[in-house]
């Protein structure tokens, strides 16, 4: 559904930042995409959701397909009206509007008007604490409050592919799981194609059926889930899990930084 | 007591204008942070298309009126494509040195085809005054009133139930996050401006009933700059509020204290008390509530 090939990304004319990401997300499909901090993953996203442009920054090389047709270049607006919808890093619900408005206004490209109030209900279905608050001021809501505003700002779309970035940052353990849960469950009732960056492995490993890991601008090593949480470097560098029990000798943390590199 | 009330009355039509013209003063610096100094030469451009329109070409009123609010929509949108939008993403003191460009190039375009002297509009308005009381009112004066007051009422229910106004407040608020949703930032920001002509449009026109049109009524541009400043920059209740009190605080000063000091106190007031507000409270009256949560 969604191919990235080869894709370069520069910002500002100077600093290169993708180089040669390639990258594919099957259509009904759960793949998340994990990398340490600055690995460009949300410079991946935005280089699919076209809101690069905004930030100065251009793809210069390769290709990004969705359903079969180029992308790239095309404006956030028309990427929408497509079916991609981007929820930001940093949740970026509208703070100064209630939680009903920011449900409205993420329905904005949407043509057929008449079913908004029924999906609002569709999207206090899944997140029903978000019911008791619709009244209520964005700006005031809890970080896990917002991040399900968020979510169900995209799902008011009703979008094809839903692109999360770090739906994980900064919520208690227990908020993460449910959040988590959820969007496996949009993926499964709606049939909505999802791609999620992540840090915490862990849980996107949970839900996902195939996972990406970048470093550096590319990606690095990819596989069904399955394969991913059998594979050393991942459960030593993602999933913080070395053998239960043993110590780690200074040979041994030489022996990760080794491999570190060799991942990079 | 009635010269009271009859200050206040023509401080509440002044100000209700102020109000219309900050209030798309305000609109425009929340959509994109453009401080416009051109507001009163729209507020001048509208008043004199509809008396060219009444006057020379005989156009019925109502009908003056609405060509010259869509002829204003035109012009605000034209002027944010050629004037503004290029300066996206500028420093705040180009898009300043721009719009006071902007308005000098209208005013004196302005002055190029209306000439400088004042011109009235036929009495439109029955001259008859109305008693309320002891106070007598001329009848523009009640009809300028509640146009203002019906206009502010409609934007609120439009900006507080549309969806475009809930889009609207929305762009201003993350313009970022808002593209990321599909909405068309170009186009909100054409609408504000096209807004902003509308209101100043029929504040112009409703001055020009009352007092005639000429250059000079272009000064309201610049009383914006109190008013918006005391109301908050960024709040349209704000600039409603903050239009009323400069008006009416003009009105006043002028009543009472300028026979006492042989004038000027009316055009100093509204400043003298925006120095003493901004003192005890720096944002304004209403200045913007940055919600933060830790
Ligand atoms: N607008 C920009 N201009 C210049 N450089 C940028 C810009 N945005 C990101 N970068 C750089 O690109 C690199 C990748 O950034 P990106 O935000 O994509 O990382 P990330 O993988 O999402 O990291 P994190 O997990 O911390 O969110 C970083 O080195 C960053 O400094
Ligand atoms: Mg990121």
């Amino acid at each position: 559904m969604l191919v990235l090939n080869n894709v370069e990304v520069m910002y500002d004319h100077v600093i290169l930042v993708l180089k040669g990401m390639s990258l594919e997300v099957p259509e009904g499909k759960v793949v998340t995409l994990l990398g340490s901090n600055g690995a460009g993953k949300t410079t991946t996203l935005k280089a699919v959701s076209g809101l690069l442009k905004s930030e100065n920054g251009h793809i210069t090389d390769g290709f990004i397909e969705f359903d079969g047709e180029r992308i790239n270049g095309m404006e956030p607006e028309t990427i929408v009206r497509r079916g991609i919808f981007q929820v930001m890093e940093g949740r970026r619900v509208f703070e100064h509007l209630n939680v009903d408005e920011n449900l409205i206004a993420g329905a904005y490209t949407r043509r057929d008007r008449r079913n908004i109030r029924r999906d609002i209900d569709m999207v206090y279905g899944y997140f029903p604490r978000l019911r008791d608050l619709k009244h209520r001021t964005a700006g005031y809501l809890s970080g896990g409050e917002q991040q399900m505003l968020a979510i169900g700002r995209a799902l008011m779309a009703r979008p094809k592919l839903m692109l999360l970035d770090e739906p994980s940052l900064g919520l208690a353990p227990l908020l993460v799981q449910e959040i988590f849960r959820i969007i496996r469950q949009i993926n499964q009732d709606q049939g909505t194609t999802i791609l999620v960056v992540e840090q915490n492995a862990n849980v996107a490993l949970g839900i996902a059926d195939y996972g990406y890991i970048m470093e550096n601008g590319k990606i690095v090593l990819e596989g069904a889930v399955d394969r991913l949480v059998d594979n050393e470097d991942v459960r030593e560098f993602y999933l913080g899990l070395s053998d239960v029990g043993k110590r780690k000798s200074y040979r041994e943390v030489k022996h990760y930084k080794r491999r570190k590199r060799w991942l990079s | 007591m009635t010269f009271f009330m009859q200050i206040l009355i023509s401080g509440l039509v002044v100000g209700a204008v102020y109000a219309l013209v900050a209030f798309g003063f305000v609109l425009i610096y929340k959509s994109s942070d453009v401080i416009n100094f051109a507001q009163g030469e729209f507020l001048l451009v509208g008043a004199y298309i509809a008396l060219s329109l009444v006057v020379f070409y005989q156009v019925p009123f109502p009908a003056a009126v609405a060509l010259t609010l869509s002829m204003c929509v035109i012009l605000g949108v034209v002027v944010e494509r050629l004037v503004l939008r290029p300066f996206i993403g500028e420093r705040v003191i180009s898009v300043i040195m721009a719009t006071i460009g902007l308005s000098l190039l209208m005013r004196g375009i302005i002055q190029m085809v209306w000439g400088t002297e004042t011109r009235t509009f036929p009495g439109i308005f029955p001259d008859m005054p109305v008693r309320l009381g002891d106070v007598v009112v001329s009848q523009i004066y009640l009809w300028s009133l509640a146009v203002a007051v019906v206009l502010l009422v409609v934007f609120t229910v439009f900006f507080k139930y549309s969806s475009t106004g809930i889009v609207m407040r929305a762009a201003a608020d993350d313009q970022v996050a808002a593209l990321s949703m599909g909405i068309s930032v170009k186009r909100i920001i054409a609408i504000t401006w096209a807004i902003a002509a509308v209101v100043a449009a029929i504040g112009g026109i409703l001055l020009g009933n009352i007092n005639g049109v000429n250059p000079s009524l272009a000064y309201i541009g610049l009383m914006v700059l109190p008013v918006v400043i005391l109301g908050g920059l960024d709040s349209v209740p704000g600039a409603v509020v903050g239009g009323f009190i400069i008006g009416i605080l003009e009105s006043l000063a002028g009543g009472y204290l300028d026979p006492l000091i042989g004038g000027g106190v009316k055009e100093v007031a509204p400043f003298a008390v925006l120095l003493l507000v901004l003192m005890v409270r720096p944002y304004g009256l209403f200045g913007k509530e940055i919600i933060e949560r830790v």
